[in-house]
């Protein structure tokens, strides 16, 4: 059934009854607890959650139904024609049998509020109010249990104080997948209990936040502070694509903890455990004052003598300038450097992807999807076929994933996945794997089995790309090509929470905001005219990979003009960084030697970094905490978020940029968020001709590795050694291994076994891990990309399909 | 006297006083003399178990009942090897800013362990507002014989429940070793420091 065919159904399926004798009128398949919530009535309750199937297990919401024989749980029964149902309010055998269940609830309950973390936002502190005695009859002793355990390194469980309500438990098998906690024993020795593998799941951190005692608390929070004390902003998680909706609790200017805020649209009650418990990086090892160098020493500055100082080489440089963005900033900020570079800078060598990239994604991303509005959660919820891309849902993009999982078990969608192998994620989404050596996906899409075409075809189908195909030459074209061919609506995903909002904002090179190209004329008359200046950039500048090399090709003409004694006139003679890891890109040496290189690098970070230090002069910027703004999420949608510190007195980089604005004599630039939006509201979506699509065919088959040689598959982990989960000792212990996977045949062939080490290595370096022997094509290995004991970028300095050699670290051994 | 004239009745008053008993007390020579009453709200005292380990748990009761937000309490939890109070949890950050509290005692009826009671203090003046918020050092009543100062294990063999039983009566031998090698240690380590740094 389509989502309008259930509109319809809903209207001419209502059921008419009564509640504390109020009429009510709720779709069919409406439980009573739901329909009493419509008129005002609160039944209490500890199992019932909206997002989870009914269980009635705490019997908590009784309720009289006429001509039931006894009080039936409201959180279980739906409301049928005429019923009649009356709650606490109006029926003394419901009170009395919630009163007694209240009873039999706190006859084992610790009752030690005054240390338990949930005291303060506590529901059954709360309905023992409402729906319990004033004293307790019950004098014998409590049963106990040793506390807390354990169920894993972030999540703790008191069972004393559990009331076995299995939220926790359902949550964990029915949304995330990770069916690793259960209820354990019989009778009064009932508990929450976890097997062999702790609960490491990627959306533990759910089961705290809904359990409605303190059985689950968190590590990470434990006994730092009480509800009251804290003030709470509705924010984004800065962590992903996701977009998740969040709230931040925070005193004395620290931040204390992060919750998933509700949002049926997005991320419905839930967030992932990176959003929940990766927030120290906003306190810890900050940047605050500008730097600038000094006899080869970089020094404390005041912000007038930086300024000063950036702006008079930046007025030397003009044109000859670059701009790189790290991904991460918000729509204002990433609209600011692209304002910056076009009207202040005069150019257009701009790139917001510090990642392995292409010409062809940054023509794909202009042609289908800067400034578009695609397709959304609800379609990818409603979709009967998704087709993954090189793109891990559960690591990448996780409530993606939790949005796919609710498909496949509501309505059966079929999952399709190109990668090398069935990740987890895949596994838990019921995924058939389409296994593609890295560098083939092309092909792959070109020749889909007759099933996965037909079923493409299907209405409301969709394909779901990641980042990574950009490294897959041809990729995204045969994609585009796929789209076209069945009606299958396409969705870029990118991992930062910053790249769509960069793209839409014009933060890359041949795109002006809202998607407009900078070679078409009309396009630019219109940005120019909202930022009051005469022209822009006529050709599209230079991105990324061209920013390096004409770096690269500078210092080699200006070496052979010393020798000759000439002057060299460089393409780029100013550098500007902003929020960039070298070790983003896949190889870093490269763009470290461009940044040694130039003759001039500005670098804006919130932390000490390679980059800062390599820079000429280091502006300290705002943190998500520290300013306001809004993420753009892979749909294209606004998630706006408030400021959390309103007394901090850093600067947003858009402040920074409008500063050095200033001290180069330019008009003003828009300052504050208020005012960035407004332009960016002023200019909106490109409504002309957009580019066209690449038509990049696919490379031919390369020769799968052999004994000595592998293709190297690789991505990002969603737990791994990112900069912005520094800190948080409980969220790292829950990471999965670091392993490199291997076909069986491809371990036989080296020798090795499950477990053993085996050595990735290329011309750079190597990586040593154990092996997981993985069901997956001969001659490719996969390793983590950031992950502790692999980092690829740095190590290896290659990136997915480059053909890297396999080997057992004894054997280098016995040859040395 | 009904008769004297309105003005001289004014002066007959002031008269007559000049002859009763003085009731002004001498503070702060006789400060003694006039004890407070014994239900005198003064300056708080956060209490210890009979084992010198603290009452406080941190749990922020006080601090949420208090009408002037005069208290700021940050829990921790109690670790193997730097246990404060029996049970999980304790106070380690405890403040009352005397510059704010109404001396209500609305605190002490919020406390769920006894821990902070009232002492009879009342001589709470200063030349800065950073001195008149007390920090938990000053706040903690003063260790007695049988106490031996916390971080330190509790009494071998028994739970939290046992300390609210009462049935710890004073430090063991087991605790006062503790503490004893812990402050030698302490001690040691100064030594060590001040050496580097001379
Ligand atoms: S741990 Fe919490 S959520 Fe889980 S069953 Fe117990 S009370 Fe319910
Ligand atoms: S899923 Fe993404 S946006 Fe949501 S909490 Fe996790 S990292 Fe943040
Ligand atoms: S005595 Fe009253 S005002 Fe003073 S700290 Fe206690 S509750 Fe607050
Ligand atoms: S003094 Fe009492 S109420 Fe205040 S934090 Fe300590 S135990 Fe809780
Ligand atoms: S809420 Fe209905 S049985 Fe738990």
């Amino acid at each position: 059934m389509t989502a309008q065919a259930e509109g319809e159904a809903a209207d001419t399926d209502l059921v008419h009854a009564f509640i504390d004798g109020q009429p009510v009128s709720v779709p069919k398949g409406t439980l009573i607890i739901r329909a009493a919530e419509q008129v005002g009535v609160e039944i209490p309750r500890f199992c019932d959650h909206p997002l989870l199937d009914p269980v009635a297990a705490c019997r908590q919401c009784l309720v009289e139904v006429e001509g039931m024989p006894k009080p039936q749980p409201a959180c279980a029964l739906y409301v049928s024609e005429d019923m009649k149902v009356k709650t606490q309010d109006t029926s003394t055998e419901a009170e009395v049998a919630q009163k007694g269940v209240m009873e039999f609830l706190l006859a084992n309950h610790p009752l030690d509020c005054p240390v338990c973390d949930k005291g303060g936002e506590c529901p059954l502190q709360n309905q023992a109010m409402t729906a319990g005695r004033t004293t307790s009859r019950y004098t014998l002793p409590k049963r106990t249990f040793p506390k807390p355990i354990n169920v894993s390194a972030q999540v703790l469980l008191d069972r004393e104080r559990c009331v076995n309500c299995q939220r926790c438990t359902r949550f964990a098998d029915e949304i995330a997948g990770d069916p690793l906690i259960d209820l354990m024993e019989r009778g009064a020795e009932q508990q929450i209990g976890i097997g062999e593998e702790p609960f490491d799941s990627y959306f533990s951190g759910n089961t705290i936040q809904i359990c409605p005692v303190g059985a689950l608390t968190s590590a990470d929070y434990r006994f730092k502070a009480r509800p009251f004390d804290l003030v709470s902003v509705p924010t984004t998680c800065e962590h992903c694509a996701s977009g998740c909706a969040t709230r931040t609790d925070w005193r004395h200017e620290s931040v204390e903890r992060r919750y998933a805020w509700e949002d049926p649209a997005v991320n419905e009650d839930w967030n992932c455990d990176k959003g929940r418990f990766a927030f120290k990086y906003l306190s810890e090892n900050r940047l605050t004052t500008p730097l600038v160098r000094e006899d080869g020493q970089l020094r404390k500055a005041s912000w007038p003598e930086a300024l000063r100082i950036v702006a008079a080489r930046l007025a030397q440089a003009g044109s000859r300038s670059a701009v790189v963005t790290g991904g991460r900033l918000s729509l204002e900020d990433a609209y600011a450097y692209g304002r910056f570079a076009r009207t202040d800078l005069g150019t257009d060598n701009i790139d917001f992807r510090t990642r392995p990239t292409s010409q062809e994604e940054q023509d794909f991303l202009a042609s289908r999807v800067a400034g578009t509005a695609g397709p959304t959660y609800a379609d990818l919820e409603a979709a009967p076929t998704v087709l993954l891309v090189g793109f891990e849902p559960e690591e990448e993009s996780p409530i993606v994933y939790l949005r796919l999982r609710k498909a496949v078990r509501k309505h059966g969608m079929r999952v399709f996945s190109i990668a090398p192998f069935a990740s987890e994620g895949l596994e838990k989404l019921s995924g058939e794997l389409l296994a593609t050596v890295p560098g083939s996906e092309a092909a792959t899409l070109r020749s889909l089995p007759d099933d996965v075409a037909k079923e493409l075809r299907a209405d409301g189908a969709m394909i779901l790309v990641g980042e990574r195909l950009a490294q897959s030459q041809g990729g995204l074209s045969a994609a585009v090509a796929l789209s076209e061919q069945t009606g299958a609506s396409l969705a870029w995903i990118p991992r930062r929470a910053g790249e769509r909002g960069s793209l839409d904002a014009g933060a890359i090179s041949g795109l002006l905001p809202g998607g407009r190209p900078i070679t078409d004329a009309a396009a630019r008359q219109e940005v120019a005219k909202v930022w009051g200046i005469e022209a822009l950039p006529e050709t599209p500048g230079l991105n990324l990979a061209g920013i390096i090399a004409a770096i690269a090709a500078d210092e080699a003409g200006a070496a052979a003009a010393e020798d000759s004694e000439e002057e060299y006139e460089r393409s780029i003679e100013a550098l500007i960084l902003a929020g960039v890891d070298v070790s983003d890109v896949a190889e870093p040496a490269a763009l470290q030697r461009a940044i040694d290189d130039a003759p001039f690098v500005v670098a804006l970070d919130i932390r000490p970094t390679e980059v800062t230090a390599a820079a000429d002069v280091v502006f300290p910027v705002a943190t998500v905490a520290e300013k306001s703004g809004t993420f753009v999420d892979w749909e294209g949608r606004r998630r706006p978020f408030a400021i959390t510190f309103p007394e901090t007195q850093m600067f947003s980089d858009a402040t920074v940029l409008s500063l050095i604005a200033d001290n180069l004599d330019h008009d003003p630039a828009p300052r504050n968020v208020p005012a960035l939006r407004a332009e960016i509201e002023a200019l909106g979506a490109w409504a002309g001709e957009r580019p066209d699509v690449p038509q990049v065919p696919a490379p031919p088959a390369s020769p799968a590795g052999d004994n000595q040689t592998a293709v190297l598959a690789t991505w990002r982990l969603l737990l791994d050694l990112g900069v912005t989960q520094e800190g948080a000792p409980y969220l790292a212990a829950t990471r999965r291994p670091s392993v490199a996977r291997i076909s069986a045949a491809t371990a036989a062939g080296l020798g090795i076994g499950e477990g053993d080490p085996v050595r990735v290595g290329s011309q750079t370096g190597s990586i040593t891990l154990p092996v997981a022997v993985t069901e997956m094509p001969d001659g490719i290995v996969w390793v983590p990309t950031n992950s502790p004991d692999s980092r690829v970028t740095e190590s290896l300095g290659v990136g997915a399909g480059a053909t890297v050699s396999l080997s057992r670290p004894t054997d280098l051994t016995e040859g040395a | 006297m009904a008769d004297l004239p309105p003005a001289l009745s004014g002066f007959w008053v002031t008269f007559r006083t000049m002859f009763q008993k003085v009731v002004t007390e001498q503070y702060p020579e006789q400060a003694a003399k006039y004890p407070p009453k014994p239900r005198f709200h003064g300056r708080h005292q956060l209490n210890r178990h009979p084992d010198g380990l603290e009452k406080c748990v941190g749990c922020e009761l006080c601090a949420w009942a208090c009408p002037a937000d005069a208290i700021y309490v940050q829990g921790a939890a109690n670790v193997e090897g730097d246990r404060h109070s029996p049970g999980e949890r304790y106070g380690r950050v405890y403040q009352i800013n005397y510059l704010r509290c109404i001396f209500c005692a609305m605190c002490i009826e919020a406390c769920p362990t006894r821990a902070l009671t009232m002492t009879h203090e009342f001589d709470l003046a200063d030349h800065s507002r950073e001195v008149l918020i007390y920090e938990k050092d000053q706040l903690l009543a003063p260790l007695t014989e049988n106490m031996v100062a916390p971080p330190h294990a509790m009494v071998a063999g028994t739970t939290e429940k046992d300390y609210y039983e009462g049935k710890v009566t004073g430090a063991t031998t087991e605790q006062r070793e503790e503490v004893a090698h812990r402050e030698e240690a302490e001690e040691a380590d100064e030594v060590v420091d001040a050496e580097a740094s001379s």
